[in-house]
């Protein structure tokens, strides 16, 4: 064909134009992928190559208000692992499977875990033991991906003496993750799941910290230190309770393991919370690093309802306890004085419409006042009490003293207390017609449409034991105290209510049984009838001491602990203990 | 204009082969420093073994003159045709492309690729078949000759299921037309077929197509015949296309071409190629991470690190400068190539040195071109770089023969400049 040299000379023109451009291209092409999106890939590299292994951050320490530790942080180890794919994942378990106990239900939850977050280390044990820690480090060349490091482990050194308000920690669930007040939060991070733990998580969870170990494309770890540095891990400043150690110890030891209800004990003029417990208890430490599926079963089937806190959650009818919300609030209204007299002398019952109601004591208690009344508890003087004052008086007393409300405990989970907002509850309880005045004797008592939890009851008389204000309590030290009053009495009215409190732990009174030599106590006794069981009454105490500068209110609720001359034992051996006293007789074991 | 009747052979064309092989051979070298060993790390050294062998294969082939190669044109494209059709007997896999036949097998040695070496031989034929033409085409048909014999070796490499060194023969086949004084229009019209047969994935592509063909063939006036024949073939190619891709492309070259137009459309698969090597060339920068250090390499997120996307570890490790020293030393030796075959004595030599530059070109092309998505993936090694005995010493073959043209042809003093 044409090979003319002008012709082969026009067509390498052609050619090397062609050769220039495609060089240009290439080049062009080039340096936009390496200069001009260099950030964006070197990046993408850096990702590619750097796994993001979370370093936990000790939580804050749980100190009680002498420095002793509630809670501390103890070293464990986590084992977890990186895999590129699911299904490698779970191949790489069913082998580790041969080597450690891991069943096959523990395998399907890590590879939904895995499915949350691929590019995390996948959590395969929270908290491992040294030996199996041991067995895997003997195997860790055949598990590339593997992860195994220190993480610190929440203890409780005082375990099941504390479990009423400390609350435990286990791994964020997928339900927790998604709301709102766990934004931030990542898969596999340790949370506090109960009482203070949970209460306070904010301040107690600290900044987690985070190691680069380097892998390949299998994802296998191939440098575990120094590609990147580490970000440390920052621990959260300790947590200062006003739980007094050696007076909750002591509190648990009351009720041994046989004993089954609650006891709190508050400082009156703060509201700070000394001691807290709730019987039976459990031990949180089992909780840490998931619970055993055996504990979790036993705790859940136990009958005695060992999760239940019996403090803030239990609800029981307060009995002859409440019978000082009744006269307090007469009291502070001019209804009666503490030296009337009811014009029905106490002869063991009253005839009311068509109904005989019952005193607690038979024989009777002859004509007397307030004051005797409230020392002896006269059910009598009470019924007519109440009829005095009226149902929907009574009931709009109750409410304003406080007995519909949460005491603002900083523990989640409180209950509020069951009581009528106002007597419009009863008709549509009962109907318009269903009920009479009657329930007012009742109410007046502190049975009937009332329940209260242990932690209301002590609130309430924390008012009783200062200046009629109630404090609100509180087991983490708060700077300022929060009070807020529920009534306003005169001091010879105060001083009066805490005489016949007094007379109630005096020979002659409900509690005579608890007298502590050198302390002069004032309590209240009750034993409510209740649902549960109708031949035995919950058995109720709830005092304060020394009666005429109050240093602590303690109220202790026994279910089906009978009279309430039971708890009154219990609840005088705290305050003397706190106060450095010694009771007279020892308190029972068991009641 | 033949100042000097006795030229010497173009040194810097074979100093620039020189470099391009011991650069190669760093990168393989790299490309075996990985953080997990793997048998790539000893792979550098056999490779210098073959650049030796490749060394001496171009000496030995530059003492042959033109009129040998000529002569020898026919018996080596025969038996070329014949290895390659042996390899539905003796042919193997390897590596990546184990599926396919590609590897001449005996007694379980696997002694080479042939396809490699039948680029040379079909340059040669080629070049000897065209050279004998005395007047450009008239007709397409006219063409049967040089279209049989490119034609016969596509489709057994084909059969053997090596894709990627087909397109490479196409892209000769066009390129020796093209320096052969094919009138453009001749080429578009011969290439119309193709042009069909992939722009039948949209039917408005192929529909534009179709009808700036049926205007290029009333402007060119081709006999009757030969019009309406182009016209049926490209409409038979618009039909046969989602035929060809439903049945006869297996299903990773579906996925290579589907990837090729949208990587991400599958990352963790056929798209992770693509999408690694960006990654790894992206995150060089300027200067690279260094040779030997490029972590996407070290750390095996590179495919092929040592073949098929080594160009991959230049630009992760050597960075934008790194890629322009080699695109550039690449640019040079087809400069000088080009000037070659200008410069060459006679038609055969001028179309066998442009034919040989022609085959690397498209090499340097589609596999640059792959590592950045710019081209879809087929496997075609990179000329000097890639690690691979056979494909080394055809490069050098062809290096000796261009070698040997540029001793015969006309000297420095000519005024044709490039």
């Amino acid at each position: 064909m044409s090979f003319h040299p002008n012709e082969v000379a026009r067509r390498a023109r052609v050619a090397t134009g062609g050769l220039v451009v495609a060089f240009v291209v290439l080049l062009g092409a080039f340096f936009r992928t390496q200069v001009l999106q260099n950030s964006q890939y070197a990046l993408q590299s850096e990702t590619n190559r750097l796994r993001e292994v979370p370093l936990p951050a000790p939580r804050g320490i749980i100190y009680d208000r002498n420095g002793k530790v509630i809670a501390e942080n103890v070293p464990g180890y986590s084992v977890s692992v990186l895999a590129p794919t699911a299904d490698s994942l779970r191949a790489m378990l069913r082998r580790l499977g041969e080597t450690i106990p891991l069943s096959p239900g523990q395998i399907e939850l890590s590879v939904r875990r895995y499915g949350r977050a691929p590019n995390r280390p996948t959590a395969i044990l929270a908290d491992a033991s040294f030996d199996i820690v041991s067995v895997l480090e003997e195997h860790r060349v055949e598990f590339p991906g593997l992860i195994i490091q220190s993480a610190p482990k929440r203890h409780y050194p005082d375990a099941a003496a504390v479990a009423a308000f400390v609350g435990y920690t286990g791994e964020i669930t997928e339900a927790e993750l998604s709301s709102r007040g766990y934004r931030g939060y990542k898969a596999g991070q340790q949370v506090g799941k109960g009482g203070l733990e949970k209460e306070y998580e904010d301040k107690l969870r600290g900044k987690e910290g985070t190691r680069f170990v380097e892998v390949d494309a299998r994802g296998r770890v191939v440098r575990e230190a120094g590609a990147r540095e580490d970000l440390l891990p920052e621990g959260a400043p300790p947590l200062y309770t006003n739980i007094d150690m050696d007076l909750q110890r002591f509190t648990v030891s009351l009720f041994g393991d046989t004993l089954q209800g609650g006891a709190i004990a508050i400082d009156p003029e703060t509201g700070a919370v000394l001691a807290m417990h709730s019987a039976p208890t459990f031990d949180p430490n089992r909780f840490i690093g998931g619970i055993p599926a055996d504990y979790w079963r036993e705790l859940n089937t136990d009958p005695r309802k060992p999760l239940y806190n019996k403090v803030i959650q239990g609800r029981y009818p307060p009995g002859s306890t409440w019978k000082l919300a009744t006269a307090t609030w007469a009291l502070e209204n001019g209804i009666v004085t503490l030296d009337d007299v009811m014009p029905t002398p106490c002869t063991g019952g009253y005839q009311f419409g068509n109904r005989y109601f019952h005193d607690w004591d038979p024989r009777g208690h002859g004509s007397i006042s307030l004051a005797k009344a409230i020392e002896v508890s006269c059910d009598v003087y009470f019924y007519q009490l109440g009829i005095k004052i009226g149902i929907t008086r009574l009931v709009a007393g109750g409410v304003a003293l406080g007995f519909r409300d949460r005491t603002g405990i900083d523990l989640p989970n409180e209950s509020a207390p069951l009581f009528p907002y106002s007597d419009d509850y009863y008709n549509k309880r009962f109907g318009p017609r269903g009920w009479n005045s009657s329930v007012v004797l009742n109410l007046a008592i502190g049975q009937g449409e009332n329940s209260q939890t242990v932690a209301s009851m002590a609130r309430f008389y924390t008012a009783l034991a200062t200046d009629g204000q109630a404090a609100r309590p509180s087991i983490v030290r708060r700077t300022e105290p929060q009070r807020t009053r529920i009534f306003q009495l005169t001091d010879a009215q105060m001083a009066g209510l805490r005489r016949a409190l007094t007379g109630v732990v005096s020979v002659g009174g409900t509690a005579a049984a608890s007298k502590v030599e050198g302390l002069v106590i004032a309590g209240k006794t009750g034993s409510a009838q209740n649902t549960e069981d109708a031949t035995k009454t919950h058995s109720w105490f709830v005092g304060f001491a020394p009666a005429d500068h109050p240093k602590i209110v303690v109220a202790v609720l026994l279910e089906l602990g009978g009279h309430g001359g039971h708890a009154a034992r219990l609840a005088s051996a705290i305050m003397a203990r706190y106060l450095k006293a010694t009771p007279v007789s020892l308190p029972p074991t068991a009641g | 204009m033949r100042a000097e009747r006795k030229a010497i052979p173009d040194f810097p064309l074979a100093a620039i082969a020189l470099l391009l092989s011991v650069y190669g051979i760093l990168m393989v070298y790299s490309a075996g420093q990985t953080d997990a060993p793997t048998v790539v790390a000893r792979l550098y050294r056999s490779q210098i073994i073959w650049l030796g062998v490749s060394l001496v294969g171009a000496f030995a082939i530059s003492r042959a003159s033109v009129r040998f190669l000529e002569w020898a044109a026919w018996p080596a494209y025969l038996g070329t045709v014949a290895i390659l059709a042996s390899l539905f007997v003796l042919g193997s896999g390897a590596g990546d492309a184990a599926s396919s036949k590609s590897w001449l097998t005996i007694g379980g040695h696997r002694i080479g690729q042939p396809s490699e070496l039948a680029k040379i031989t079909v340059v040669l034929m080629l070049a000897r078949v065209l050279a004998g033409v005395r007047e450009p085409p008239k007709l397409l048909v006219e063409l049967w000759r040089p279209a049989l014999v490119v034609g016969v070796p596509i489709v057994l490499i084909l059969a053997a299921g090596d894709l990627g060194s087909s397109i490479v023969f196409v892209g000769i086949f066009f390129a020796m037309l093209f320096w052969a004084g094919v009138p453009w229009l001749t080429l578009v019209l011969l290439a119309s077929p193709i042009v069909s047969l992939i722009g039948a994935s949209s039917t408005w592509v192929w529909g534009a197509w179709f009808f700036l063909l049926i205007l290029l063939v009333w402007r060119y006036r081709p006999y009757l015949i030969e019009g309406i024949g182009v016209v049926l073939a490209n409409v038979f190619m618009g039909i046969i296309a989602p035929i060809i891709w439903d049945h006869k492309l297996k299903a990773y070259q579906r996925q290579r071409l589907l990837v090729f137009l949208d990587p991400s459309s599958d990352p963790r698969a056929s798209g992770y190629h693509v999408i690694q090597s960006q990654v790894a060339i992206g995150s060089g920068g300027w200067l690279g991470k260094g040779f030997t250090m490029g972590s996407q390499k070290r750390l095996a997120f590179l495919p092929a690190q040592h073949t098929d996307f080594i160009f991959s570890v230049v630009g992760e490790e050597l960075g934008f400068i790194g890629v322009t020293l080699a695109l550039s030393l690449f640019l040079v030796l087809f400069l000088r190539s080009v000037r070659i075959a200008t410069r060459a004595n006679d038609s055969f030599s001028s179309l066998v040195a442009f034919g040989l530059a022609a085959s690397w070109f498209v090499h340097v092309g589609e596999n640059v071109g792959m590592t950045l998505n710019l081209m879809p993936i087929t496997g075609i090694p990179l000329p000097f770089f890639s690690y691979g005995g056979s494909f080394m010493l055809a490069s050098w073959l062809a290096v000796g023969i261009l070698l040997r043209i540029s001793s015969e042809g006309r000297g420095r003093a000519d005024t044709l400049a490039i």
